[in-house]
């Protein structure tokens, strides 16, 4: 492998001709290196504390308890713009007892929330699905809120091949 | 440049027996720009997402949603329903440049 400036040597002195070409490329280069650097200035995900002041935005000081929330995800996502994702709650979905909403958040994407589904007895299942993106391997958090106010929830990891930039 | 919303594309049993929990499965075709995005110039590309979608049934909110840029393009969302009666469903998408798709199909039951 040539060192970069032995190489930028190079093109110079064989490609003389080619100049114009040259230039512009490596403008188009310079555009991209300009890109990444703004990408990496930027805070580019959602850092555990954004999603907790999300959480806490959104239910208030509310309890998060753990379980009758299923959340199906690919282990292994090769897409981060395409992930499906398959929220099921327990519940009978009654008009006393239903589930009124469902949340799905995101602890590495540039925003913590990704959807919130409303819902209702009229559903009878509380079963939702729909395709989402994640930048990156990370934690998925499904929160239920039922009609009594409590809250359920579950998380999920997975790995994203190529992430996408949400 | 705007883009377009829509169309959408709806798939509803077109028959159910009364009590029945169907599936009801939901897309509108939309780039769901997220706004985080840059273009090979390192230029932002601008936000345009669907915002928000709900579903009636004969006239009563049965589902909706509130969509943030981390919803894929072309949103795809599915969702269930109890039958009561025959009826019109009507899809609604709303996107944050002010454009609204809305596809309509019947259910009927037998």
């Amino acid at each position: 492998m040539q060192s970069p400036d032995r190489k930028k040597h190079g093109i110079h002195d064989i490609h003389d001709i080619h100049g114009i070409h040259v230039a512009s490329r490596r403008r188009a280069l310079g555009a991209l290196v300009a890109g990444a650097c703004l990408l990496a200035v930027r805070p580019a995900a959602a850092t555990p504390d954004e999603l907790a002041a999300a959480l806490r935005e959104t239910f208030g000081d509310r309890k998060i308890q753990k379980g009758r929330v299923k959340l199906e995800l690919p282990r292994l996502a090769e897409n981060g713009n395409v992930v499906p994702a398959l929220v099921s709650v327990e519940s009978p979905m009654t008009e006393q007892d239903y589930v009124s909403a469902i949340h799905i958040f995101s602890e590495k994407n540039p925003l913590p929330r990704i959807l919130e589904m409303r819902l209702g007895p009229h559903n009878g299942r509380a079963t939702v699905s729909a395709r989402i993106r994640m930048a990156g391997t990370q934690q998925v958090l499904a929160v239920a809120e039922m009609n009594d106010g409590s809250l359920w929830s579950t998380a999920v990891d997975i790995d994203v091949t190529v992430s996408s930039c949400t | 440049m705007t883009s377009r919303i829509g169309p959408a594309r709806i798939r509803v049993p077109e028959q159910a027996k009364k009590g029945d929990i169907v599936d009801i499965r939901t897309m509108v075709e939309h780039p769901n720009e997220s706004g985080f995005r840059h273009d090979n110039m390192g230029k932002p590309i601008p936000r345009h997402i669907v915002t928000s979608f709900n579903c009636t049934y004969n006239g009563r909110e049965v589902f909706s949603a509130t969509l943030h840029p981390a919803v894929s393009t072309n949103p795809f969302m599915t969702f269930c329903l109890r039958v009561v009666e025959t009826g019109d469903l009507v899809f609604t998408w709303k996107d944050d440049q002010g454009g609204v798709t809305t596809a309509t199909q019947k259910l009927t039951v037998v």
